[in-house]
């Protein structure tokens, strides 16, 4: 694996009983990228981004993470691994029975020696910078959704991760609070060189932020298109892309004949 | 205008449906049949439409349609649409337009075998996976025991106010009431004989030895084993049980020992305050009931008390406490990603608390009988 490689993916196979719902998935993920995972839904996005995260074996193939294969690697291998990867799902999976600060503050106290003083102002310093200042005593189901997402996202930094996983984040969002999610993800990639890897089919996010993507295709269940968002609309490698990235404005014509 | 449906054979591989009148809701079956015993003729290759004397339709006549196309499209029989009306063009356009997948159609498993083969094999896992909760759940308990474990001490005492004090008027009027009916039901044969007296130790020792441990279970398995399996389904939806195992917060410390803690040690407490109100309850019969003396009844209550009655009804509330917890977080945890999922595992979470009561009841008495205890 090349040393600017954070995630390699080779031959991957994912199948639920007899469906194969992916197949031969090969892609390389760098340091300090932007990486979308695009596709129609029910391309597989998700279930990808679950079997990098730890979340659901593959029925076949590999996952380099760093330098670690890590479906075969041991359970306590694994935990370390993740623990350096911070992800925030659709909903923000917030905890519901927690305040915002105690979510933050969860793995801190899971994984490190802080005193209690020094998670506080850890916590505070996290939601801060999300632009939840003062909302620490505030519960998940008294904040927008919008805000849920962010406190997700601080909870996902807590411990400093070298990768983070977004699954869908501007989901369920108006075009404001998804442009300033954008604009949150840009800042953490630029400030921290957190490796960012987001799953979305939300075009104006995928060329706001992608540095590098892959293209899951619904019909052939694999890879059909790799590298940067805008290089793709500008030379479409084949037409499915071209009419995804496009809205289905261009491309039609040739997925008539 | 009646609608018709009808047809006309204008050369020997040619069939022209014709539709006319008000086409909706129309329901001659055998028209339809005549129909399709045209179409599956071997010698047809075109099919056109004639629907110069269509008046309003509705969408029986699209499905009529539909049906008369795809079947056409699967006899490599060409269909002209170019009679039809714009807006049923546009429809029927609309509904081939995405090819069926044909991944979609699920295998219609009819086979006795593998239905059989699948669910003894689905039994089985289920089994093995319960059984692998289990030993984590106990591996985490001894894990806590040598503090290597951690669990939240504010979830702790939450487990421990919903499953203590607020559970106390539910468990009162039941256990009152089961005193009540043992005590009624003792008396009423008792009577016959002039033994009226002995209701005091029927109902002392069936609450203390079993009813109060068993009827505090039941009540404790519909009212907290049901509300953890919908917290920790609900926790699933959200993707929070995800969250946390990404998070590598292992999820059976975090979400299973305060509530099985909490419940190993209310149970008991709760088993000893059934007893007691159990025992009130069957005092009432026999006071206003039977007209014994309170102080007769009182004497004959704590003669018939024996400490290993105690003990056993402890001993079974605690047993029962483990059992409610584990079914209460097992169908939670196992609990799928959308609301039906969270019913069913709630439902689960009840049945399977109750028969396992049950079952461990049956186990302890055969236990205290074989060594008489």
């Amino acid at each position: 694996m090349s040393k600017s490689a954070e995630i390699k993916v080779e031959n991957l196979t994912v199948a639920y009983g007899d469906f194969v719902l992916m197949k031969d998935v090969n892609f390389t993920i760098n340091k300090g990228d932007i990486f979308i995972i695009m596709g129609a839904s029910g391309s597989g996005k998700s279930t990808l981004l679950r079997v990098l995260t730890g979340l659901k074996e593959p029925t076949k193939g590999v996952v380099y993470i760093g330098d670690v294969d890590f479906w075969k690697s041991d359970k306590n291998v694994q935990n370390k691994i993740m623990r350096k990867n911070g992800i925030l799902y659709q909903s923000g999976a917030l905890f519901s029975s927690m305040t915002l600060a105690e979510n933050v503050a969860m793995p801190l106290q899971q994984y490190t020696n802080y005193s209690d003083d020094e998670i506080g102002e850890i916590v505070s310093l996290k939601l801060a910078l999300v632009g939840l200042a003062g909302f620490e005593d505030f519960y998940p189901s008294e904040i927008s959704g919008g805000m849920k997402k962010r406190a997700g996202l601080a909870r996902a930094l807590a411990l400093d991760p070298k990768i983070v996983y977004f699954d869908e984040p501007s989901a369920g969002l108006d075009p404001v609070s998804a442009k300033l999610l954008d604009d949150l993800i840009i800042e953490i990639n630029k400030s921290l060189g957190t490796t960012i890897v987001v799953v979305t089919h939300e075009l104006a996010s995928i060329f706001a932020i992608g540095t590098n993507s892959i293209f899951l295709d619904n019909e052939t269940r694999t890879i059909t298109a790799k590298g940067n968002p805008k290089e793709l609309l500008s030379s479409p490698p084949n037409n499915t892309v071209l009419r995804f990235l496009t809205r289905g404005i261009k491309g039609n014509e040739e997925a008539a004949k | 205008m009646s609608p018709e449906l009808d047809y006309n054979w204008i050369s020997g591989d040619t069939l022209e449906i014709k539709i006319s009148g008000d086409y909706v809701s129309f329901d001659k079956k055998a028209q339809k049949d005549d129909l399709y015993k045209q179409i599956r003729h071997k010698t047809l290759k075109n099919i056109k439409f004639d629907t110069r004397n269509l008046g309003r339709w509705d969408t029986v006549l699209v499905v009529l349609l539909y049906d008369i196309v795809k079947t056409a499209k699967n006899k490599s029989i060409n269909v002209d649409t170019s009679n039809l009306q714009e807006s049923l063009k546009r429809l029927l356009n609309l509904a081939f337009s995405v090819p069926e997948h044909k991944t979609a159609n699920r295998k219609n498993k009819t086979d006795i075998l593998i239905c059989v083969g699948e669910k003894t094999i689905n039994i089985f896992n289920s089994f093995m996976s319960g059984i692998d909760f289990v030993s984590s759940s106990f591996k985490s308990i001894g894990r806590f025991i040598v503090s290597s474990a951690t669990m939240r001490k504010i979830d702790f005492l939450f487990a421990l106010e919903d499953c203590g004090y607020k559970a106390f008027p539910i468990v009162t009027l039941i256990s009152f009431m089961v005193g009540l009916i043992l005590g009624f039901v003792g008396a009423m044969q008792l009577k016959i004989f002039g033994a009226q007296i002995f209701v005091a130790s029927l109902v002392a020792i069936a609450m203390l030895r079993v009813m109060g441990a068993m009827m505090t279970g039941i009540i404790m398995a519909g009212r907290t084993g049901s509300a953890y399996a919908a917290t920790i389904g609900t926790m699933q939806v959200n993707e929070e049980i995800d969250a946390m195992r990404t998070m590598g917060i292992p999820v059976v410390d975090f979400l299973l020992l305060p509530r099985v803690m909490a419940l190993m040690l209310m149970m008991p407490l709760l088993t000893v305050f059934s007893d007691i109100v159990g025992i009130l309850g069957g005092g009432m019969v026999g006071v206003l009931m039977l007209d014994l003396p309170l102080q007769e009844y009182w004497n004959a209550t704590i003669d018939a008390m024996r400490m290993k009655d105690f003990l056993i009804g402890v001993f079974h509330g605690f047993v029962f406490g483990c059992i409610i917890a584990l079914c209460g977080c097992y169908y939670g945890i196992k609990s799928g990603k959308d609301a039906d999922s969270v019913g069913k595992a709630t439902t689960n979470a009840v049945v399977y608390s109750i028969v396992w009561i049950i079952i461990a009841t049956a186990v302890i008495t055969v236990f205290c009988q074989v060594f008489g205890i």
